[in-house]
């Protein structure tokens, strides 16, 4: 089922020439591949200091004292900040949300005062002439330390005996969410088959390129704060900033220029930064910090380490009963702010078995302290780990029943037509396409001659596998994300369009570019609204002087929500552009229409005016207009779901591998995904969205993992050790679509952005166990390193 | 710390000559001193491959060299691979595949592309993911890069014949 627009109204967008739905390169690309572009990394400003953070080499310990004479006296070096020097420009803060009842954290300090929670928290910082000089300085800084034990297992976080890292919260609890829908004991009793598992995800992090990098420079006489930094939120930047230097919003402004890479790494607000922003205030002068490899590792945020106990009940001819699960996550010592750690397991309760039809599903989910650097969301946050969750029982139980994958999910998946509908934990599905998404995909990747592939490779000793996991993803976050529970985080968007004195557009939008592409379909929208070619127009992103106030580019929400929002503001403009030209033409403005830059007639398409000489003649002859006309060649528009909370999407991969048996080495041969996000603007944007994303989950898979000791202390902070998919061992990815678009929007695209790495683990992992299942073997565990797998054929 | 040191070079074919400290490595070097940020730092111990340049006609990670060493070398950096049209059309390439995103990697990506394209005119997709193999890209997942390099071989054959 190709769904065909259900949005008549796309009048606009569905016209000659138009770019929506059409391949058409980036803008910008050239600065970028000529390495002229500017990240915060590449910038430099006048009497710029560089400051080095001295991180403490302890998971936990009481700073006893800091000696920093010498050091201060070192060449370079222009001052030496401990944690409660700066308190006296930056008060601390508590990550977290009133709607995540229970949530708790504790007082978080730029810069650590008496205690270290973490290996890589900040103790002091040390600012000099150059980054370098820094590091001298800061070899002679003595801190002192009074090691206190160190909790690092979740499992044995709430144990009476294991000491509590926050003594005024009373237990290592952050946060905790039950939910009991249906009637899943009996359910249960009701089964054929109960299955049950263990499911273990590793630890892992974004790994950005280009680490995280801020430069502050507090103007004093201004009395005004600029922040260069690659944020995928400046106006949520700004806000927290304001908040804890004492500031207005007003007087801090948030500049993002080109960012290497976020991922949901660069949404947060880390402390290393904040301490950056204060540092400026304090000294007077713009300050630098440019996380290095080791430090991007030790302080980036991490994501994903759980432990979920799953049940899945089904009947002999597949019919699914109920789900539960029982999942634990450490978040690290604090919940991060100001969007919480909390996150993450709260949309794994939300997730775990979406696709299907069960109204039965039990859920607990807990969140725990630990002395290991922070936990939050990172991209496709909490998707992973249900959709693994989800699709390793149902590949569980219909091994045990014997019953082909597909047959099960076929047997089980909500009907195309069944919507709108809710799920058991509240999800409202506008229309999804769980059973048009899977025959695609079945299609895309010849499963019946895959299978038979199979079988015939396996008397040679070749041991392959095929992994299916359908999904659905979170999309287009309306103020329910964190509005809601007080986050000062904008879930709407706006746009601003205006025809420039050439006839030219200028766009100015508060989404932000990290690479998905957000200039583009900007661009896109608006040209093909306004009859623009898009050469002619120009988008400007990432600065909250200079564009509307929004969220940003997060959560999959570019271009279903900033999309929208250049939409109508393009409609406004277009009809004050024809409202202005029918006067300049003594024609109407439902006669005329605007092609290639140029006013026509709306029948027939005969030129009647250009945009060039249009706009010439508003800004620079106006006397010549008809009394009482006053051109309005600038639009506005903001946007914001209200209808849905979320745009769910849904849809479903497949992997197809080999395991070497001997060396437990995996080798990925062909992934496949079919994906619905709605209208899709830019078609090779979205399969490169969705390219990216499923790398990144493959690397989760097979990788990517923060391997810490009993002691806190984070093993692998280097590229050489903690690994990640480089192009030798990854496969060709296709890519299929299915398009139920959303009708809250006129736009009717809904996110893309975290489609990929949401399936794509499961994928793998079910691809892996069903290449052993001669052996007997079942691993629900990633990543599925070589270790891993050997262990499980009991080779080692 | 041990003094500046002088030394002469060529980068991008213009005569360079500095005192720079011992330990100063040739990122660094190309980046602060010279201002050519197009050579980007991402890991600082020759694994990303971000800080790809080229000296004497050879790929390096510009993070492990240091920058006495290129006293008498030739460095060529993106900015002047792109300056002398050398690569446009492998840039081209990746534009029109848009096989990069948030583009970090990229010129260290076209550096590593073009060092194979020279050595072998005709590569297939698992020669080029062998040799990009040491590059680094969060964004793509490659993809759109194997892509992108392969359609450059066929199009230079194309014209060479």
């Amino acid at each position: 089922m190709t769904v065909a627009s259900a949005n008549p109204a796309l009048s606009e967008l569905d016209r000659p020439n138009s770019y929506i739905g059409k391949v058409v390169p980036r803008p910008n690309l050239e600065r970028l591949m000529q390495g002229r572009g500017l990240y915060v990394s590449d910038m430099e400003l006048p009497r710029m200091g560089h400051v080095l953070f001295l991180r403490s080499p302890h998971a936990h310990a009481k700073i006893v004292g800091i000696d920093a004479i010498e050091a201060r006296h070192m060449p370079g070096v222009i001052a030496i900040v401990t944690g409660q020097e700066l308190g006296a420009v930056i008060t601390p803060w508590v990550g977290v949300l009133s709607h995540l009842k229970g949530l708790k954290s504790a007082p978080q300090n730029a810069i650590a005062i008496d205690r270290v929670c973490w290996q890589g928290e900040a103790v002091a910082a040390v600012v000099a002439t150059s980054r370098a000089l820094a590091e001298d300085a800061a070899e002679i800084v003595r801190v002192e330390y009074q090691e206190l034990e160190a909790v690092t297992d979740m499992r044995t976080a709430l144990n009476p005996e294991t000491p509590v890292i926050h003594p005024s919260l009373g237990d290592n609890l952050a946060f905790e969410r039950n939910l009991d829908a249906g009637t899943v004991d009996a359910a249960f009793a009701e089964s054929d088959e109960v299955v049950e598992a263990d499911f273990i995800f590793g630890r892992h992090t974004g790994v950005t390129l280009e680490p995280r990098a801020v430069l502050a420079d507090w103007n004093a006489a201004e009395a005004r704060l600029t922040i260069y930094q690659g944020t995928q939120a400046p106006h949520m930047v700004q806000n927290i900033a304001a908040l804890h230097l004492g500031l207005e919003d007003s007087q801090v402004r948030v500049v993002c220029k080109d960012v290497g890479g976020s991922f949901g790494i660069k949404v947060h607000i880390y402390a290393d930064e904040m301490a950056t922003y204060a540092l400026s205030k304090l000294l007077r002068r713009p300050i630098k910090f440019v996380a290095d490899r080791v430090e991007s590792f030790n302080t980036d945020i991490h994501a994903r380490d759980h432990l979920c106990k799953g049940r899945i009940g089904l009947k002999r001819d597949g019919t699914i009963m109920a789900f539960e699960i029982d999942d634990l996550t450490g978040i690290g010592p604090y919940s991060m702010y100001p969007r919480t750690s909390a996150i993450e397991a709260n949309q794994v309760v939300n997730l775990v078995g979406g696709p299907y039809v069960t109204r039965n599903y039990r859920a607990r989910a807990r969140v725990v302290f630990q002395n290991k650097n922070v936990m939050c969301q990172y991209r496709a946050v909490g998707h992973p780990i249900a959709c693994s969750v989800t699709e390793g029982l149902v590949d569980l139980a219909a091994l045990k029943i014997g019953m082909d994958p597909v047959e099960i999910r076929r047997r089980n998946l909500i009907a195309d037509d069944a919507y709108p509908c809710v799920s058991p934990s509240g999800l409202r599905f506008e229309l999804l396409s769980h059973h048009a998404a899977m025959t695609k995909l079945l299609a895309m990747m010849d499963y019946d001659r895959l299978r038979a592939e199979q079988a015939a490779l396996r008397k040679s000793n070749i041991h392959r596998g095929i992994g299916i996991a359908s999904f659905i993803e979170v999309t287009n976050p309306s103020a329910a994300f964190y509005g809601v529970g007080g986050a000062r985080i904008s879930s709407q968007d706006g746009v601003a369009v205006r025809l420039d004195a050439q006839g030219s557009v200028i766009c100015q939008t508060s989404i932000t570019e990290q690479g998905q592409g957000s200039e583009s379909l900007t661009a896109q929208i608006v040209g093909s609204v306004l009859g623009v070619s898009m050469e002619r127009v120009r988008v400007i992103l990432g600065d909250t002087d200079n564009t509307p106030y929004g969220g940003g580019t997060w959560a999959s929400r570019g271009a279903g929500i900033g999309g929208e929002a250049a939409l109508q503001a393009a409609k406004v403009l277009r009809k004050n552009i024809l409202d202005v030209a029918a006067a300049i033409l003594q024609s109407s403005p439902g006669e005329l229409d605007i092609v290639n830059n140029a006013v026509v007639n709306a029948s027939g398409g005969s030129p009647r005016i250009e945009l060039r000489e249009l706009a010439r003649i508003v800004y620079f002859r106006p006397d010549t207009l008809p009394p009482g006309i006053q051109p309005e060649l600038m639009a506005t528009r903001h946007f914001v779901p209200r209808e849905y909370p979320f745009a769910f999407t849904n849809g479903v991969q497949a992997s197809w591998l080999e395991v070497d048996t001997d060396t437990g080495f995996v080798k990925l041969l062909r992934h496949w995904v079919v994906e619905d996000c709605g209208t899709i603007i830019n078609p090779q944007l979205v399969d490169e969205q969705i390219r990216g994303g499923v790398v990144q989950g493959l690397g989760a898979a097979l990788f990517e993992k923060c391997i810490y000791d009993e002691r806190g202390q984070l093993t692998n902070a280097n590229m050489a050790d903690y690994l990640v998919p480089m192009s030798g061992e990854m496969p060709d990815i296709d890519v299929g679509h299915v398009v139920s678009p959303t009708s809250e929007t006129e736009l009717g695209a809904k996110g893309a952005g975290e489609a990929g790495t949401a399936g794509a683990a499961a994928a793998v992992a079910n691809a892996v166990n069903d290449a052993l299942r001669p052996f007997g073997a079942i691993i629900t565990e990633i990543p599925l390193t070589p270790q891993v797998i050997l262990t499980a054929l009991g080779r080692i | 710390m041990t003094a500046p040191v002088p030394i002469s070079l060529d980068v991008n074919g213009e005569r360079v000559d500095a005192h720079v400290l011992p330990r100063l490595n040739l990122a660094d070097f190309l980046r602060e001193h010279l201002k050519l940020t197009g050579t980007h730092v991402g890991c600082e111990h020759g694994v990303c491959g971000a800080c790809t340049v080229r000296v004497d006609g050879e790929i390096v990670r510009s993070c492990l060299m240091l920058a006495v060493q290129m006293h008498g070398a030739s460095v060529e950096t993106i900015e002047g691979l792109s300056d002398s049209g050398e690569v446009a059309d492998l840039q081209a390439a990746f534009r029109d595949r848009n096989a990069l995103q948030c583009g970090f990697c990229t010129p260290g990506m076209l550096i590593a592309a073009q060092d194979l394209l020279k050595q072998n005119t005709e590569p297939d997709r698992e020669q080029i993911r062998q040799h990009l193999s040491g590059n680094y890209c969060r964004c793509t997942g490659y993809q759109a890069i194997v892509d992108a390099v392969e359609s450059t071989a066929r199009a230079r054959i194309g014209r060479r014949s």
